[in-house]
């Protein structure tokens, strides 16, 4: 009955300005009003955040476990994508 | 067949190597099942937490108690939901969980069947109980199951503020009149051994230890918990100028660590069986908030249906 009705929402709080929203959990509630204010009461009592973001759960697609390897594993050989790959002598400085 | 060995192969691989376990990720039953059950009677142990507390907010001596307690007891309620959330995870929906609960089926942490008689043994609370909880739950906080671990920083984060507030309502009593020091006193006397109890049956008698170690769902036995809270807490005793009710609690110079007595077993396993000082009080408090709140329930519901035609209407 109810609580059925409910979805779940995951929620996100940007802690200070300047910084992305960061997902902080998640929690049950009827509307996106009620989950934010709800959000506030749960994961803000200890200024935590300056903005919130509520998101349904049910709209969140991600990558299944079972991908893992060919999503990500390309990336492990190509050193060449990060700076330490090149040779720059000393004398250059800083670059 | 030998995909699920493989499935099995990767799950004991990431245990081995300190890989967190996540909610999508393939995990023997057994382990869904402990988990589950272990974060269920967590998040009980929290919501049914409230209650001897909430008992003493009306009756705080002063405002500033009163506004530490209310804020401690609305974390409580905020640790219960970050549980249920990580329990849910696991796939067993909210409902069914609160359900567990109010039917018995569920088990929550036996130190709740006790009564908060006086305003020491809220100090006695927040300095034993919410003490011994935060010994379980920084070792919780490595435990192998992501959101169970997260809910476990957040908790720590949050509940040391809980053990200092009681700290401190008992060092006010120790510092007070002969008579609130013997109210402390007596406080300490019916809490130190249910507190003892609170990290569970000795390894060797607790059916589900062995394979929640193997799992990393936990990181420490019992029996070492148990031994470590004791360890901290004596001297902490001893600051407040009072006595630990256990005659043979005595340091062992070679061992660096505190002897002490025999826990009463059969006490606690009547307490887990329901016959407790206040096993039924507990559940029909949280049936009736459960049944009193229906109507808030159905309300915000309504509203929220309402306010969405309204905005469909507009939108047409």
């Amino acid at each position: 009955m109810e609580r059925k009705d409910w979805p779940l929402w995951e929620v996100f709080v940007r802690s200070k300005a300047g910084l992305s929203h960061k997902h902080a959990g998640s929690l049950h509630a009827p509307d996106a009003e009620m989950a934010i204010s709800n959000a506030r009461d749960v994961y803000t009592r200890r200024n935590e955040g300056v903005s919130i973001w509520v998101v349904e759960s049910k709209h969140i697609h991600s990558t299944l476990e079972t991908d893992t390897e060919s999503m990500f594993d390309p990336n492990a050989d190509k050193i060449y994508r990060h700076p330490t790959f090149y040779d720059i002598p000393d004398e250059v400085g800083h670059m | 067949m030998s995909e699920e060995k493989d499935l099995q192969a990767i799950f004991d691989k990431k245990i081995e190597n300190e890989v967190k376990i996540e909610p999508k990720d393939w995990m023997p039953d057994a382990y869904r099942k402990n988990v589950l059950r272990q974060m269920a009677q967590h998040a009980h142990s929290e919501v049914v937490g409230m209650l001897p507390e909430g008992n003493w907010i009306a009756r705080a001596p002063s405002m500033r108690r009163k506004v530490a307690l209310l804020a401690k007891i609305q974390d409580e309620a905020g640790h219960g939901l970050y549980l249920y959330s990580a329990a849910e995870t696991l796939g067993k929906d909210r409902d069914t969980l609160v359900r567990e609960l109010l039917e018995g089926t569920a088990k929550y942490s036996s130190i709740f069947n006790y009564p908060a008689l006086t305003w020491a043994d809220i100090g006695a609370v927040g300095w034993l109980v919410d003490g011994a909880a935060i010994v379980n739950q920084i070792m919780l906080q490595k435990t192998s199951y992501g959101p169970y671990s997260r809910a476990m920083i957040r908790i720590c984060k949050e509940e040391s503020f809980h053990q200092r507030q009681g700290y401190e309502i008992m060092l006010t009593l120790c510092r007070g009149t002969d008579e609130q020091k013997a109210m402390a006193q007596d406080a300490l006397n019916r809490f130190w051994w249910p507190s003892l109890m609170m990290f569970g049956p000795s390894d060797k008698d607790s059916p589900h230890s062995a394979q929640s170690m193997a799992w990393k769902v936990k990181r420490m036995g019992n029996d070492d918990l148990r031994q470590k809270f004791i360890d901290q807490t004596v001297k902490q005793a001893d600051f407040l100028g009072l006595t630990i009710p256990d005659p043979e609690l005595k340091w062992n110079e070679e061992k660096g660590q505190y002897d002490w007595g025999q826990i009463d077993w059969e006490e606690f396993f009547n307490v887990i069986k329901g016959n407790g000082p206040c096993n039924k009080e507990r559940l029909a408090a949280r049936q009736a908030a459960y049944d009193n709140g229906a109507w808030v329930r159905e309300a915000a519901t309504a509203y929220a249906k309402k306010k969405a035609e309204r905005k469909d209407k507009e939108a047409a």
